[in-house]
């Protein structure tokens, strides 16, 4: 387990909610910032605020260094073989936008398949009908184990070599599932189809290596790991990112502008048309050094001790259902649940009186709802912030909550 | 636990009518039907009226969701039954009001509907409490499917 004291590094986390100290388990939502990423965005503003990549003066060029520095941060953390491939953007929903309008568009036609899984949240579903409808495509969906995991036999039914793109998601919002990337991406590779990653909830938590994921897309938001909204990562292989063409156009992506002809920058700026999101990826750079500095393994090693320890509390509560895999090897750092005959907004209304933050509702993932058989859930999402005293908490406001409800009822 | 802001949000009457909810089903001979649901949070309701010369004759409602979403409903169903579309709008209105704690008119009997006036301490909670009423004025508009 990580030490307490990182706590300390965000302030938002010392403070009451409902006269109850603030026990904050909605990081899957959107997670808190430390000191250093809020100073970041102080220090841009206050000292070096200027557009990038066109002024000569010196605030200019602080911060072109800033925005581009943090590039090089991003290709680190991901392991990109150049900053060529990290595109910013603003955030996991625009970048999957892009593949699809951009090299779905000009690869996919009637007839072809894109493969996606039951257990998609919208962002990683809706993209794809679009491009489908507009294609005469066909969506195909992984179905998924009664677990809720992927069986690589399955995935290799699916995907045929009619498949052109394949979409999965690398961690699970809602099942906690991590899913079999490389291997996925090796059978989509197989039948020659490019794989696109959704890494919304796997950035933040795990060590990614795009190299040997070896996917040819992957998609990520900075505010799901300590950095701020509104800005996110697409990564694309080169020679992909070359022969695609911009979905946005106008200032800063352009090269030479004519009356009536245009060319575009070179990678990645052709695909970062207009002024870019400069603080926000100073910011994410800032929370790429924070979470650097303790260690993505750490981090996971401790969400997933955490989890083991939460399903293991929340097991005791009778009438209490989890979803997604049992295995703790097999998920990442949340638990999904419902509590019986209690609403999941009902259970979210009582801890909230308790001063704990869960989320309640479809989590963006209405399919996977319909899968389940629910209309909604409760889910405690972890991060390197919280600790073992967190996970009582709940415990201890779930069982409130029933008592709460069984006497009112 | 705040219970005492709790108490004001679950009164018996709501966990009342979640329990045991009035008008719960699909109206048969119903000529208006809405669907509704909230998108943010998956809430779903179906309601079939039978509106015949402006007046509410019948309706029932089935859906998924919270206690005040449900509860809410279930009282809705009680407070417009012969009542004139008007009524019902206007009393949809009040009911909206109520939900963003402005002065209400006390001409109007809320009866039952007073028991939800806790929810307006619970922003996050208003959505759930007029699901169902948006149902009633979209369909009693004569936008039903």
């Amino acid at each position: 387990m990580l030490s307490k004291d990182i706590r300390n590094h965000f302030p938002i986390l010392d403070q009451e909610v409902n006269g109850h100290p603030l026990v904050y388990l909605d990081s899957a939502a959107t997670s808190q910032k430390p000191v250093q990423v809020i100073e970041a965005l102080d220090r841009y503003y206050r000292f070096d605020n200027s557009n990038v990549h066109r002024g000569v003066h010196t605030l200019g060029n602080r911060a072109t260094d800033g925005y581009e520095g943090a590039r090089e941060k991003v290709r680190k953390f991901i392991n990109a073989k150049s900053t060529q491939e990290v595109i910013f953007m603003r955030g996991t929903t625009t970048a999957i936008n892009t593949v699809a309008q951009s090299y779905g568009r000009a690869n996919v036609s009637e007839g072809d398949e894109i493969v996606i899984t039951h257990m998609e949240h919208h962002s990683n579903i809706i993209p794809w009908q679009q491009l489908a409808k507009e294609t005469g495509a066909v969506l195909k969906y992984i179905d998924l184990e009664e677990d809720g995991t992927l069986s690589l036999d399955k995935v290799r039914e699916t995907i045929t070599d009619k498949t052109k793109i394949v979409s999965i998601m690398y961690v699970s919002n809602v099942l906690g599932t991590m899913n079999p990337i490389e291997e996925i991406t090796k059978i989509a590779h197989q039948h020659g189809a490019v794989m696109c990653v959704d890494a919304a909830q796997a950035a933040p938590h795990l060590k990614i290596d795009v190299q040997n994921l070896d996917c040819d897309f992957l998609a990520f938001s900075g505010h799901k790991m300590c950095g701020p909204t509104g800005i996110g990562v697409l990564y694309g292989k080169k020679d992909l990112l070359n022969n695609m063409e911009p979905i946005e156009f106008g200032g800063e992506m352009i090269d030479f502008v004519g009356l009536y002809e245009s060319t575009w920058k070179e990678l990645p700026w052709k695909f970062e048309g207009g002024t870019p999101i400069i603080a926000g990826a100073i910011g994410l750079g800032a929370a790429i050094d924070f979470l650097e500095e303790i260690g993505l393994d750490a981090i996971e090693q401790h969400e997933h001790e955490l989890a083991g320890y939460a399903m293991d509390k929340m097991s005791e509560i009778d009438g209490l259902t989890i979803y997604g895999p049992r295995d703790p090897d097999q998920r990442a750092g949340l638990v999904t649940f419902n509590l019986n005959d209690v609403h999941p907004h009902d259970v979210a209304t009582v801890l909230d009186m308790n001063g704990i933050a869960v989320r309640a509702g479809h989590h963006c993932a209405q399919p996977l709802m319909k899968w389940l058989e629910v209309s909604s859930t409760a889910r405690a999402s972890f991060y390197l912030y919280n600790t073992t005293d967190d996970v009582d908490r709940l415990v201890e406001g779930l069982r409130t909550t029933k008592e709460y409800f069984n006497d009112v009822y | 636990m705040s219970t005492n802001k709790l108490d004001q949000l679950y009164r018996s009457v709501i966990m009342e009518h979640y329990k045991h909810p009035k008008n719960k089903g699909v109206l048969e001979n119903g000529n208006v039907t809405i669907d509704m649901n909230n998108p943010t949070c998956g809430d779903v309701i179906r309601l079939t009226m039978n509106v015949e010369d402006d007046i509410v004759k019948d309706v029932k409602f089935e859906g998924e969701g919270c206690s005040i979403s449900m509860a809410s409903a279930s009282m809705m169903t009680q407070m417009i039954k012969g009542k004139t579309t008007e009524e019902a709008v206007k009393l949809a209105h009040t009911f909206s009001d109520m939900m963003l704690g402005k002065e209400l008119d006390e001409s109007i009997d809320l009866d039952d509907l007073e028991a939800l006036s806790g929810v307006a301490q619970f922003p996050a909670r208003i959505k759930c409490a007029t699901l169902s009423w948006k149902a009633m004025e979209k369909g009693v508009s004569g936008e039903s499917q």
